[in-house]
């Protein structure tokens, strides 16, 4: 067998090498000038990502495919990325200030969350099993040390096994499901799957669908859907806030992006099949993230079901797999990436060193001692309930639309119901801030970095309610894959 | 070419958008005098839109302008359009005109007042619903203009919101005119069903081609709001009780604004009414017996503003007379006057009101006549003009009102004589206000009596200007039979003609000798109203209350308002009361509210219960994966 | 078709032999001198009995997990070399992506040796 080598191969890769370069530079500066490191590791980082947010978008409407097609470039993959990199963004920018706070590392801090963001943006590129295993580790190893990091606190290290045993456990699964999938198919290129599907023998062959089933659970691990969800509320409390943030939309992204090569590109032929597992998963995670996010008076496990939810109607859209389904989800993962990072952002404002005002309870009168943070927090807490005018809205129609026109009214009606339900978590919230008035204001103090994290999520979440067409003409092309 | 006529009420809605939003952080001076300009504004924009009317033969002057289509859905069309013709025009210039004097008026008035942005946005957005009401070019479109001047007047009235009797006034006049909105609103729906539109004239160039049953509903149904709206009989109650509002707006009210609303309604309809004559004579007994009978209320009444509220009623219900005999140019003519006039008599209670630090009680004041002399030579103007003395502007739109009345096709003896007995109450009342106030011994404090003074400038100029309106404004309509040969004789009535119903001219008919006779007979009733208060307030006073005395009951019955209030309340308000508590204790907080607290606790109690999977145990998470990927694959398999 | 997966069975076979045979021949060729500390299995360095919370010298783990690390990124190198023997023209390219590719090993060796990781003490 002769293995291709072309160094066009290399372009499909240059946002992922421009953030391994800068992780490079900051362990390197770490290295030998802690001192500076601590200070500029941070803008460092910063500047990395832009880069490789610019590269992305040089790589816009350019299909390539390389490395024997275990890589590929198309825009559902650069949609993607592009909610990857500003949550890696946002992430950073709300780390400045959070990372001096607790006095964590910094170099190995923003050395960590960019080579995780690798794994992320490789696992969206990845058109082979194989790479999505390998990056799929790549992202986890990196997310279960950011996940510990404040070893100092017991609850950190906690959820940093938690996550690192519970995702090992369901990287297992996920690599037995490949091997079954190897051993039905002979191939472990997505491509090559799908062209096998086409001969009856493979469609019946039940280690083919056993197989689908195992990564299926892989990948809902990382999603965090129902019922591979538990560790999400734990591993999201004990995690420092900002890694919380972090991984609530990167890793989500990359594993939808993987779900959706998987089932979709690569085994839409067994949509029949695999139609009402996801539709219960979905309509699990939906009901469940939403239920239990209500019984919550820690806004960080609130935040934690919530992403859960949220995972739930993306699923909606999966499940429905259709030109609208796949439009839907890069907009869902990129408002997502707004106005989630938004309400982390907010979080992190409040909360003091140690993690302590993670409460419901200290945001109680937020308004009154600070407007325009809670009015922030408001805005990112209607658009994760889908209130116009926000993005959160746009996104849930697009769900819904591509919920009816694949004739899931079932589904469609268990996403309004439960959108209806989370209106409730999400406005006490609101109501907290806006309508009690505490004897002594909580005392918060915002950097600029993370006002501007702030603003930035906040336009974000409302410009993309008033121009979803911009993503939109994008996402067009995406669908044309189909 | 009138498309700029939308600066008519655009220019006060502008100033609702701007004082509303940044008015609490504007300089008081800025607030008023915007406000205050943008009504002058749109006063000067109606003028300019009248010059150019007038410029055209008299068969153009018609133009409707749509600004925008509103409304498409299915076979239903409205457009946002504006309707010019002398009709429209006419009303423009006298909400405009009027409007723009109690601003000014009102910079005066509520100078000390702590809702000073507040009072001006909701004026400037009375003033623009008015205009949008008077300038609609369909039912909608007036409808919408219809109902925000319902809007306004129950925020103007109960403007002071800390004062349960404003509050309550407030929600009476709303409440009260929302009975005859109702009727309006069938009317409108009506229209459309059986015209297949709601534009003017579409609607009105097919007015013969309908079944005479179908007018005839549509026009008792517009004419039940037009009570509403205009306090007739038998929904006239709030109107008093609206004085709790500060007194410019009870001056806009009563002149300009709402309770012509109904008249305008009436006139504009007018190719509707013809065809339904019967209705017509409704429209002329109820406004003949309420001018009545609101005149007898105000006889004994001892509160300036109340005793104007039922004067106004009354003037009405002349202004309905005059269109129900179908003298729909002289019904209009009255309500021309009648602004000024009416106007004048609120701001001159305002000001007196104003000196004496809110007395509203006649039976405490006296003797203001050498305190304030602007005010009491205006006032004396105004009831001048209201009692019908030659050659004040009330005594030739009364007088024509009356000669309709009587010679018009559709009059009838009783009516003229219902006026003419509303005309002498109307003298006496007014002028034993006028003594009462002004002279005699003065019945306040002395301290209050040391501080009575002359108003500022802000309120005595717009009592100078209306006041020489309500001396003069009668001459555009001076009857033909006075000066044969003059070309300006029925100016008003000529203006009006094209855009009303084709109905003969009164004074087509009517020979000069009995023209004469009849004026002569209603300046005669006049004077003898005035003499007769003269004679009780002035020259005998305690006549009134010895006649009192003498007569008990209809004493009484008179003070207290024939009752109408305790017998509405009876009637209505507390039955509508018990059934609104029973829907709400019965149904909405058992049945509905129950319902939606037991959803919200069973999601409360689902969510506890759900939650207890998450133990924090890793070997339960891990079991929980591995159940479900048992599952997910155990399912998967079973697809085969 | 099972045929096809003989070599795997040799390889098992061989595996089995080979372990088996080493423990063989190590116990009858080898001297014998057992001592207390000798008989322990050998955990890192880490007593094995006693209880569960005791502390113990975390430097071994250190040096396995770093040793492991190593380890199977040189063990890269082998599917390299065998590519860039067939690689042809290609070769000068896959020289340099392999100079990459120890350069970022390389890179996180100074990173652990600056950070202290190699010091014993």
């Amino acid at each position: 067998m002769r293995i291709p080598v072309d160094p066009s191969d290399w372009l499909i890769l240059i946002p992922e090498f421009i953030l391994l370069g800068t992780a490079i530079a900051i362990l390197m500066i770490d290295a030998f000038a802690k001192a500076a490191s601590d200070r500029s590791s941070p803008w460092i980082s910063l500047a990395g990502t832009a880069g490789a947010i610019v590269a992305a978008v040089f790589l816009w409407g350019n299909p390539l495919s390389g490395f024997g097609g275990m890589i590929v470039n198309d825009d559902f993959g650069v949609l993607v990325s592009t909610a990857i990199l500003t949550g890696t963004a946002l992430a950073v920018l709300i780390s400045v200030d959070y990372v001096r706070r607790e006095e964590l590392p910094a170099g190995e801090y923003y050395a960590l969350i960019l080579l995780s963001t690798i794994g992320m943006l490789l696992m969206v590129s990845s058109a082979n099993l194989i790479m999505i295993f390998l990056s799929l580790e790549v992202l986890s190893i990196a997310l279960y040390v950011l996940t510990g990091f404040a070893r100092m606190r017991p609850r950190s290290q906690e959820a940093g096994m938690k996550y690192f045993l519970l995702g090992s456990f369901s990287a297992a699964i996920l690599v037995y499901g490949v091997a079954l999938i190897y051993g039905a198919t002979g191939t472990v290129d997505l491509q090559s799957i799908a062209d096998e599907l086409i001969s009856p023998g493979v469609l019946g062959n039940p280690v083919l669908l056993a197989g689908a089933g195992l990564v299926l659970v892989g990948l809902g691990f990382k999603v965090a859907a129902v019922p591979f969800q538990m560790w999400t509320p734990d591993v999201y409390e004990g995690a420092p806030s900002t890694v919380a943030a972090f991984m609530s939309i990167g890793s989500k992204a990359a594993a939808f992006a993987a779900l959706v090569r998987v089932l979709i590109f690569a085994m839409g032929g067994l949509r029949p099949e695999w139609l009402a597992a996801v539709w219960v998963i979905a309509a699990l995670t939906m009901t469940v993230g939403n239920l239990v996010a209500i019984a919550q008076d820690n806004i960080k496990r609130m935040l934690a079901y919530s992403s859960i939810a949220h995972a739930g109607y993306i699923l909606v859209a999966v499940a429905a797999a259709n030109r609208l389904g796949l439009q839907s989800i890069p907009f869902y993962l990129i408002a997502y990436a707004f106005m989630n990072l938004g309400a982390w952002a907010v979080v992190t404002a409040v909360t003091r060193k140690g993690e302590e005002a993670v409460g419901l309870s200290d945001y109680s009168g937020l308004f009154w001692s600070h407007p325009v943070l809670a009015g922030s927090m408001g805005l990112f807490m209607f658009a994760l309930a889908g209130i116009p005018p926000t993005a959160g809205f746009t996104a849930k129609i697009y769900v819904f639309m591509a919920a009816v026109a694949a004739d899931m009214i079932g589904l469609l009606i268990i996403a309004i119901v439960t959108t209806i339900i989370s209106a409730y978590f999400y406005l006490r919230v609101t109501v907290i801030m806006f309508m009690e008035r505490p004897a002594e204001p909580p005392v918060v103090t915002v950097p600029t970095p993370l006002a501007v994290a702030i603003a930035v999520a906040a336009a974000g979440t409302i410009w993309l309610f008033l121009f979803p067409g911009v993503t939109q003409s994008f996402t067009d092309t995406v669908a044309r894959l189909l | 070419m009138f498309t700029y006529a939308w600066l008519v009420p655009g220019l006060p809605l502008l100033g609702t958008i701007i004082n509303g939003i940044f008015g609490r952080f504007l300089p008081r001076k800025v607030v008023g005098t915007l406000a205050s300009a943008l009504v002058g504004g749109s006063f000067l924009v109606s003028v300019a839109v009248f010059i150019q009317l007038l410029g055209l033969p008299e068969e153009e002057r018609h133009v409707t302008s749509a600004l925008y289509t509103w409304i498409s859905a299915g076979n239903f069309f409205a457009e946002a359009g504006i309707l010019i013709d002398p009709l429209s025009v006419f009303m423009m210039l006298v909400v405009s005109g009027v409007g723009f004097f109690i601003h000014v008026y009102s910079t005066g008035y509520m100078g000390h007042d702590e809702g000073y942005s507040r009072y001006f946005t909701y004026l400037n957005l009375f003033a623009a619903s008015m205009l949008i009401l008077v300038m609609a070019n369909n039912f909608l479109l007036l409808f919408v203009g219809w109902e925000l001047v319902g809007i306004c007047s129950y925020l103007l009235i109960s403007f002071w919101y800390s004062r349960p009797s404003a509050v309550a006034a407030g929600k009476k006049a709303f409440i009260t005119t929302r009975v005859g909105d109702l009727g309006f609103t069938l009317g409108v729906v009506l229209i459309f069903v059986a015209f297949g539109t709601l534009a003017y004239d579409q609607v009105f160039a097919a007015a013969g081609e309908v079944a005479t049953g179908v007018i005839t509903a549509i026009t008792v149904l517009l004419f039940i709001g037009a009570i509403g709206k205009s306090a007739q009989i038998p929904l006239y109650v709030w109107l008093p009780d609206a004085m709790e509002g500060p007194t410019p707006v009870s001056a806009l009210i009563h002149a300009a604004t709402m309770v012509t609303a109904g008249v305008y309604l009436v006139a504009r309809a007018s190719p509707l009414y013809v065809h339904a004559p019967g209705v017509l004579l409704i429209v002329a007994f109820v406004g003949a017996v309420t001018a009545l009978f609101a005149a007898t209320i105000a006889l004994v009444n001892n509160d300036i503003k109340r005793v104007l509220a039922y004067s106004t009623i009354s003037q009405i219900g002349l202004m309905f007379l005059g269109v129900g005999v179908g003298a729909f140019a002289a019904g209009l003519f009255h309500l021309l006057t009648h602004a000024f006039f009416k106007a004048l008599l609120f701001l001159g209670a305002g000001s007196v009101m104003h000196a004496l630090a809110g007395e509203t009680d006649i039976r405490n004041m006296g003797g203001l006549r050498g305190k304030m002399q602007v005010t009491y030579w205006t006032f004396l103007v105004a009831g001048l003009a209201i009692a019908g003395i030659a050659p004040l502007s009330g005594f030739f739109s009364k007088d024509e009102i009356l000669a309709a009345a009587l010679t018009a096709p559709g009059g009838h003896w009783l009516l003229y004589a219902l006026g003419l007995a509303a005309s002498l109450l109307t003298a006496f009342y007014i002028f034993r206000l006028f003594f009462k106030a002004f002279h005699g011994e003065p019945r306040m404090s002395a301290e209050r009596l040391e501080r009575a003074h002359e108003s500022p400038p802000s309120m005595t100029v717009p009592l100078v200007v209306l006041a020489i309106g309500a001396a003069v404004a009668g001459f555009v309509g001076v009857p033909g039979f006075l000066a044969p040969e003059a070309g300006w004789t029925h100016a008003v009535a000529h203006f009006l003609e094209p855009g009303l119903a084709r109905e003969p001219l009164v004074e087509a008919e009517l020979p000069p000798a009995i023209g004469v006779m009849l004026m002569l007979i209603a300046l005669a009733v006049g004077i003898a109203g005035i003499a007769a208060a003269w004679h009780f307030y002035v020259r005998r006073p305690g006549t009134a209350a010895r006649l009192a005395q003498r007569a008990p009951a209809v004493y009484n019955t008179l003070l207290n308002k024939y009752w109408v209030d305790e017998a509405y309340n009876a009637l209505f308000v507390r039955p509508g009361k018990a059934l609104a508590a029973f829907f709400w204790r019965g149904i909405d907080a058992a049945v509905v509210d129950g319902f939606v607290n037991g959803v919200a606790r069973a999601v409360a109690g689902l969510s506890l219960l759900v939650r207890r999977t998450e133990t924090g145990y890793l070997r339960n998470y891990a079991l929980a994966i591995f159940a479900g990927a048992v599952v997910l694959v155990g399912y998967l398999i079973s697809t085969r | 078709m099972l045929v096809q997966y003989l070599p795997f069975l040799v390889l098992f076979i061989v595996a089995v032999a080979f372990a088996g045979g080493a423990m063989v021949l190590s116990r009858l060729l080898g001297p014998k001198r057992p001592s207390a500390t000798k008989l322990e299995p050998y955990e890192s360095g880490m007593v094995p009995i006693g209880g569960t919370r005791g502390r113990f010298p975390i430097r071994f783990y250190l040096v396995a997990l770093l040793f492991i690390l190593f380890d199977i990124e040189i063990i890269f190198l082998y599917p390299w070399a065998v590519i860039f023997l067939e690689a042809g023209a290609a070769r000068v390219f896959l020289f340099f992506e392999i100079l990459v590719f120890l350069g970022v090993i390389t890179v996180g060796y100074v990173y652990i040796w600056r950070k202290g990781a190699l010091d014993w003490e």
